[in-house]
């Protein structure tokens, strides 16, 4: 799957509800009415941060991801790009 | 290379250990 | 280079201890049905006076809403026939609650279907178990395959996407398949298959209506084959064991990631439950649908791991988890022993050993069938009268006649 851009702007999808969840967090798409289950408290930090941050590098650096796992939360953003929960931010 | 490009090795294995997407009609329970 | 973990959780392991509220659930908002269908899990006919007011439902959907629960599937009986049937489901999609209707269409007008169509929030689910009137019918009873075939026509002239078209798989429409997506091509409707449960009146057919051993094997080998845009909801996880798990979370999700709320507020684990052994509570309570969710002993109780009793041997139990409690339970077999269906023939060992009366299966306390449609069961006794429907008397209630029903 192709990666997305990490020094681009990005955001969750205007219709994804998040929902915390002991394990991670639960993802739904009012769209799509695909669900994604985070199971990941860190990849949910980024997520969360994605609006605020200048990057969705800056976002995981924000989380504390270390360099040597950017490759992994970098596979996760793009799958989520990919089923349309997490998409650029246009706005500047 | 962008290191954070690099092609993981089981990339599949990788996404699923953080996330699982299911369609709202994979629950049991709901006719 | 980074590693991949060894084990990441499996999503049936997050759920083995339940949630702070459901991710879907099923709302059966009426026990009453234009229809009498022979296998009707809700043992549907007869209005319930005791229905949720109005009120009562938009509090409930508050109530999901604060919770989150994404997506509410609205049956019954047959829902439409409320008469705030469009104001609740309004209220619902303006209040971030998804909902997915189940109806056999009696109330799928053109204009109706318009309305449905113009609702980004709405999904619209048809029953149909016969891909003629032949098969439908002698179940649904007669002019029901009319009257679901008219609907997906006036869904489809809307312009409604990818609405639902569910069967319910037995032993006489299973040779269907391949007709059923073909109706469901032809209205640009999305296939959903699922299992017969012996359920509500369910219970008095299933014996000559669930599918045969070899049936099982082939609607699986459909599913392989056809059924990348099939909907099963999760029904048939215990076909798991004849190999690669279909689509879904392949689990029972009873009282820990679905529920069902029914048509007078109390609140099962599950819609094809309908049982006080699998009554949770009521949203009348003091703590209204999230007091039960959160603190009812029987859901605590579904939360725990499960063992697996007589399956635990077995190599496939990690997939198939020991099958459908409510098969298990409404066909009298021990809910840690095999699912009545077991692929690997170890539910038929012990459904017949049953007696023949069938005397050991539970029966719920409350039916709603109208009076002359319920399918006897043969048996070599003779039977007395039903005892009469009657609503529930309080304990503390003083009055001797409290409860007692002339009618």
């Amino acid at each position: 799957m192709s990666k997305i851009d990490l020094d681009r702007a990005w955001d969750l999808h205007p219709q994804v509800s998040v929902r915390p969840e002991p394990f991670g967090a639960l993802l739904y798409h009012f769209g799509t009415r695909k669900l994604s289950f985070l199971k990941d408290r860190t990849l949910l930090e980024v997520v969360n941060g994605l609006r605020d941050a200048p990057s969705a590098r800056a976002a995981c650096a924000a989380a504390g991801v270390t360099d040597p796992d950017l490759p992994r939360y970098n596979a996760a953003l793009s799958a989520l790009v990919q089923s349309s929960m997490v998409v650029e931010r246009t706005a500047p | 290379m962008n290191e954070a490009h690099a092609p993981l090795e089981n990339e599949d294995a990788v996404v699923e250990s953080l996330i699982e997407e299911v369609s709202i009609d994979g629950m049991c329970g709901v006719y | 280079m980074t590693v991949a973990p060894d084990r990441s959780p499996r999503l049936v392991d997050l759920f083995e201890y339940g949630l702070n509220s459901p991710i879907c659930l099923t709302w059966e908002l009426t026990y009453a049905c234009n229809l009498a269908c022979e296998h009707c899990l809700s043992s549907s006919g007869r209005r319930d006076p005791r229905e949720l007011s109005t009120d009562e439902c938009k509090a409930v959907i508050d109530e999901l809403q604060a919770m989150q629960v994404f997506y509410v599937n609205i049956g019954g009986g047959e829902p439409t026939v409320r008469p705030d049937f469009w104001e609740l489901l309004d209220y619902a999609t303006s209040h971030s609650v998804g909902v997915k209707f189940s109806t056999n269409g009696v109330r799928i007008t053109p204009e109706a279907a318009r309305r449905l169509a113009a609702n980004d929030y709405v999904d619209v689910q048809i029953s149909l178990d016969g891909a003629t009137p032949e098969v439908n019918d002698a179940v649904r009873g007669p002019g029901s395959y009319d009257t679901a075939i008219r609907a997906m026509q006036n869904l489809h002239d809307a312009g409604m996407k990818n609405f639902k078209l569910s069967v319910v798989c037995t032993r006489h429409n299973i040779p269907q398949m391949d007709e059923f997506k073909a109706i469901a091509d032809r209205y640009g409707a999305q296939l959903r298959l699922t299992r017969l449960r012996p359920s509500g009146r369910g219970a008095d057919v299933w014996d000559e209506l669930h599918p045969l051993p070899a049936q099982q094997r082939e609607l699986y080998d459909w599913l392989m084959a056809n059924g990348d845009q099939v909907l099963t909801g999760d029904s048939f996880f215990h076909l798991s064991a004849y190999g690669q798990a279909l689509p879904g979370l392949n689990l029972c999700g009873a009282g820990r990631v679905v529920c069902l709320i029914d048509p007078v507020g109390d609140v099962y684990a599950c819609p094809f439950a309908i049982h006080d052994e699998f009554l949770a509570g009521n949203v009348r309570e003091t703590g209204g649908f999230a007091g039960v969710w959160r603190e009812s002993e029987l859901f605590r109780d579904l939360r725990e791991p499960q063992t697996g009793g007589a399956c635990s041997s077995c190599s496939f139990y990690d997939t198939c988890k020991g099958g459908c409690m409510a098969a298990k339970f409404f066909t009298g077999i021990p809910l840690d022993g095999p699912d009545p269906e077991c692929v690997q023939g170890h539910g038929e060992t012990l459904l017949a050993q049953r007696p023949e009366d069938r005397a050991n299966i539970p029966k719920p306390s409350a039916d709603h069938s109208r009076r002359t449609t319920r399918k006897p069961r043969p048996v070599p006794v003779t039977l007395s009268t039903r005892r009469p429907e009657r609503p529930p008397v309080s304990a503390c209630e003083e009055n001797p006649l409290a409860g007692l029903s002339l009618s």
